[in-house]
């Protein structure tokens, strides 16, 4: 068999995280009543006109500035004519002649090195509404909710040649964006969506081959199998004397294969032309200025910054600063006084542990700084040992609890108590002849043991150090 | 006061009788009821009249008005909305069987404005099916009749408007101008019009037809009152990202007589072959009057005229077939029955939902927006919208205004355009390009030929100069006042153009008394 390549570029919807629709006032808000987030403009009733919202263009041109693109000075918004029920005025406004942002690039991280992949541009545009078919009553009904939400569509150059390669483009956009607080980024809940174009080559020609667009991809998961299983399809076929016909697909998740949704031949005519109702947007020196002064430090600064504020060892930080939450987690809980190292090991250990087990994402952290720097405090003032902390943590992490409250509730505090403390470890030299007996002749693991009994006796709240320097002491 | 008397009052006069004592907005009411109730039926100007709740909107403001609340010049004033113009509450049509029952949720800015000044709605004027059209009888509602003639049509497509004015079916009447669809109809019915600078009058509620040329403007029985309703109409409106923000738009400030020096230019292009010669003699005796005024008239040559019709309904057509879209049995409006599927349900809804005149204008706009013919006509059309613009700049580098012919001819007989919508496409040549070029105009009467059929003179100016046109428009319409057309200009295309515009004699003012 020859040997080929795969070329896959890649188009991604992000929706805006606004407060109000791209071109009304109407809420963004996910799962209100059906209809109840509406207004004449989102509904395209007949006289209604629409207005940009100024923060859809921030977001678009932050995004362009961190993902390196030539910002288009003077850009429009055209029409894309086609009717479908979900699409209230039978066009979508979007960019296509002048679109906010141009010829940009992000680095990925690959086996071999640091890569660029070009980003062809960057463009504004409104989402649909949504069709829900009622199978009992047998007829469709539009929810106009979602009709409006701002989205940004980020369309890469064909510059990845594998799944990794895809994945780390995806979260690397998803990083850039969720740190500039433009969208939150979520594939599952569809504010992020990602379209493939992929097409194969024999190695080293110099012509794309035929490429085919696969949609409904709705986890990275489903992305590299959707790739995998695309990649396979197109070779099969050309090693099979066939040609790849243009068209888009649909990956089907449980399958895992996709199928045909419609052929070039097919495509509909969009007449796109520039939307009268809208005018031209001039990008000002100062509305430029603005917006980069409003950046955020992203990944690469904020790595630099927290190995010289806070001499983080560089495997911590590399995992703090991948998300924009747990790095803000983490500056917050240092504001609180807690130690830098400290609050790192939290992170670290017992938060990536919990979240590995729920299967969760560090965005979806939702304890405080405010608590996490509590108990902290707690575990440094010994209040409360290491493994009590950690089953507080356990609570905390679940339900964002004050631990110092939780601390007197539960009556968790160590007994600081000398006089009670060495009565319980006498207690256990007296039950525990045969272990006394082996500490005595030489053995140290019949110590650890004693002291596990004694904790168990003061029911955890007793710090492990001061029972082994009793002990030893007492025998 | 008589009814026969109230109804002779132009829109300022009866405002001031009611601020005054001597009438009152629910008397002129219903004496404007009573007139529509009895002419209505001949010249169908009305798709909708509102008269039950006209009366109780005339007694709530009669009330503010003697609270000393409404101290406007068109407080308790009736007056007629184009049915284009979305009112909440009060049904919408477009002319069009696809909303004939549509019922707006909102009203349009424009319409806010005048209820804000206390205008009383009498309801909506027949119009073109969505504006598309020079007569009026394009209506799925049927034909409005011209008043001065009942034989001829009213022009369009605000034909219901200019109708509704010239027969005393209202004070006034505010319609939507896209190619000289104020102008043209003012001029056939012998009433004034304008179509403001486009942006001085939000569009917010304006069912859009050709969204980048739409301008809302009124018409009425003299310059006046044009100005006055406009001062009202025009607003600054965030809701509409193409209005304007205007300081200048106290538009009755500008009615004094005084022309001297004011530099008026007479398109040569304009007054080419193509139009009639009655129509000729009357244009040029209105320019000769402002010369004795002490304006100084001159011909130039503008260009470019005979690419305006074709720019226009290229880029008309583009937007309107993107504009209308949105009617397809979904949401509201028409929805034709019958099982038929998604697609099906679409091709039905809108095909018995338009009329033909709509349907031809989707498919040419539709085409002109295909691939591979994008390039060819839509964006040429652009450039030749950029040049006309460009011809017009350097036209007020040396003029004040420009005036013209609104239409080639008067009034065409009914029926006598439908079968050939690309002469009724030709009628348009001298009213487009100023919607191109986003300039105002305004429509004046300035004669009848030997039918009586009205002509309008038409004055252009460069953007934001409607005081300037005003100040012209005042000027002439003053200096002819109570003279009647006397003139027959049965010979006046063979007069020649410039020394006809320097020994006009006559002229003609409709005094808004009985036709």
């Amino acid at each position: 068999m020859k040997q080929y390549e795969t070329v896959i570029g890649l188009e991604v919807h992000v929706e805006l995280a606004t407060k109000t629709k791209i071109f009304c006032g109407c809420s963004t808000a996910f799962g209100g009543r059906p209809n109840s987030h509406t207004c004449p403009v989102c509904t395209g009733m007949p006289g209604a006109l629409p207005v940009l919202n100024r923060k859809v263009l921030e977001y678009a041109v932050a995004v362009g500035l961190a993902a390196n693109c030539q910002i288009t000075r003077y850009c429009k918004f055209d029409r894309k004519n086609y009717f479908y029920p979900d699409n209230p005025q039978n066009y979508q406004i979007s960019q296509l002649y002048l679109p906010v942002c141009r010829d940009g690039f992000v680095e990925i991280e690959t086996e071999n090195g640091s890569k660029r992949i070009g980003i062809h541009e960057i463009h504004m545009e409104e989402d649909a509404g949504k069709l829900i078919h009622d199978e009992w009553e047998d007829c469709t009904l539009v929810d106009y909710n979602r009709s409006g939400v701002p989205l940004i569509e980020i369309v890469s150059e064909p510059d990845m040649r594998g799944a990794d390669e895809v994945i780390a483009y995806l979260e690397k956009l998803r990083l850039i964006i969720r740190y500039l607080g433009a969208s939150d980024c979520k594939l599952q809940e569809g504010s992020m969506r990602a379209d493939v174009n992929l097409s194969v080559r024999e190695a080293g020609a110099k012509e794309f081959g035929t490429r085919t667009e696969m949609k409904n991809l709705s986890s990275f998961r489903s992305i590299a199998r959707a790739i995998e299983a695309e990649r396979s399809r197109q070779i099969d076929l050309l090693e099979s004397g066939g040609t790849v016909i243009q068209e888009t697909r649909r990956f089907d998740e449980e399958k895992g294969t996709s199928y045909a949704m419609r052929s070039k031949e097919d495509a509909q005519d969009y007449r796109y032309f520039p939307d009268p109702d809208l005018v031209p947007i001039s990008i000002s020196e100062e509305f430029l200025a603005e917006i980069k002064g409003r950046q955020p430090e992203l990944r690469t600064e904020k790595m630099k910054r927290y190995k010289a504020e806070y001499d983080l060892p560089d495997y911590d930080i590399e995992i703090i600063t991948g998300s924009k939450h747990m790095a803000d987690i983490f500056e917050e809980t240092v504001r609180f006084g807690a130690q830098p190292k400290k609050v790192s090991n939290w992170l670290m250990g017992e938060t990536l542990r919990l979240l590995r087990e729920q299967e969760a994402d560090p965005e979806d952290i939702c304890f405080s700084p405010e608590n996490l720097a509590k108990l902290i405090a707690l575990t440094e003032a010994k209040t409360v040992n290491s493994t009590v902390a950690k089953e507080i943590f356990e609570v905390m992490f679940r339900e964002n609890v004050d631990p110092e409250r939780y601390v007197e509730e539960k009556g968790l505090r160590t007994v600081s108590d000398e006089g009670a403390l060495r009565r319980t470890v006498e207690e256990v030299i007296q039950a525990n002849p045969k272990s006394v007996e082996d500490y005595r002749g030489g053995k140290e693991k019949a110590l650890g043991f004693l002291v596990g009994q004694t904790m168990k006796a003061m029911k955890g709240k007793a710090d492990p150090a001061g029972i082994t320097g009793l002990l030893k002491e007492l025998l | 006061m008589e009814k026969i008397e109230l109804l002779g009052l132009s829109a300022v006069e009866l405002g001031a009788a009611i601020r005054s004592g001597r009438t009152t907005a629910v008397a002129a009411t219903e004496a404007v009821l009573e007139q529509i109730e009895s002419r209505d039926k001949s010249y169908h100007c009305y798709v909708t009249v509102d008269g039950e709740n006209a009366v109780k909107k005339a007694g709530e403001i009669q009330k503010r008005i003697e609270a000393g609340e409404l101290t406007g010049p068109l407080a308790g004033v009736p007056a007629a909305l184009k049915d284009n113009l979305c009112t909440k509450g009060l049904r919408t049509t477009c002319s069009s069987r696809m909303l004939e029952s549509f019922v707006p949720a909102f009203s349009a800015q424009a319409v806010l404005n005048l209820e804000k000044a206390g205008v009383v709605v009498l309801g909506k004027t027949n119009m073109d099916e969505f504006a598309m059209g020079s007569t009026t009888e394009t209506s799925y509602f049927g034909v409005t009749k011209n008043p001065r003639n009942p034989e001829h049509v009213p022009g369009g497509s605000s034909g219901g408007s200019a109708a509704a004015v010239a027969a005393q079916e209202c004070f006034f009447a505010v319609g939507s101008d896209t190619g000289g669809s104020i102008r043209q109809p003012a001029s056939y019915c012998g009433v004034v019009g304008m179509k403001p600078t486009y942006g001085t009058v939000s569009r917010y509620g304006l069912i859009a037809y050709g969204s980048s040329l739409d301008q809302i403007g009124p018409l009425t029985k003299n310059v006046e009152d044009c100005a006055a309703v406009l001062e009202v109409l025009a607003s600054y409106d965030k809701k509409d990202s193409t209005s304007l923000k205007r300081e200048d738009t106290d538009f009755t400030a500008a009615l004094t007589e005084d022309v001297r020096g004011m530099r008026i230019g007479i398109p040569q292009d304009y007054f080419k072959e193509g139009l009639d010669g009655e129509v000729k003699a009357a244009v040029l005796e209105a320019a000769g009057v402002l010369e004795s005024k002490g304006a100084i008239v001159e011909e130039f040559d503008l260009s470019l005229v005979d690419y305006a019709i074709p720019a226009y309904y290229t880029i008309a057509s583009a937007e309107a077939s993107s504009n209308l879209e949105r009617f397809d049995g979904i949401k509201y409006g028409f929805r034709a029955g019958g099982e038929a599927g998604l697609n099906g349900m679409y091709r039905k809804t809108r095909s018995q939902g338009f009329g033909p005149e709509v349907k031809r204008r989707i498919m040419l706009g539709s085409f002109v927006l295909s691939s591979g013919y994008y390039d060819a006509y839509y964006l040429k059309a652009l450039r030749v919208k950029a040049m006309i613009k460009e011809a017009f700049d350097r036209a007020f580098a040396k003029y004040d205004c420009i005036l013209g012919p609104v239409a080639p001819t008067t009034a065409p007989r009914l029926g006598a355009s439908l079968s050939d919508p690309l002469k009724m496409y030709l009628g348009d040549i001298y009213t487009i390009s100023v919607n191109l070029a986003g300039l105002p105009g305004i429509s004046i009467p300035c004669g009848a030929d030997s039918r009586g059929l009205p002509i309008g003179v038409q004055l252009i100016g460069n953007c934001y100069q409607e005081k300037k046109l005003f100040k012209i428009a005042h000027t002439y319409e003053q200096s002819v006042k109570g003279m009647k057309i006397l003139k027959s200009a049965k010979n006046a295309d063979k007069e020649n153009l410039s020394h006809s515009s320097k020994n006009a004699r006559t002229a003609f003012f409709l005094e808004g008394g009985e036709l």
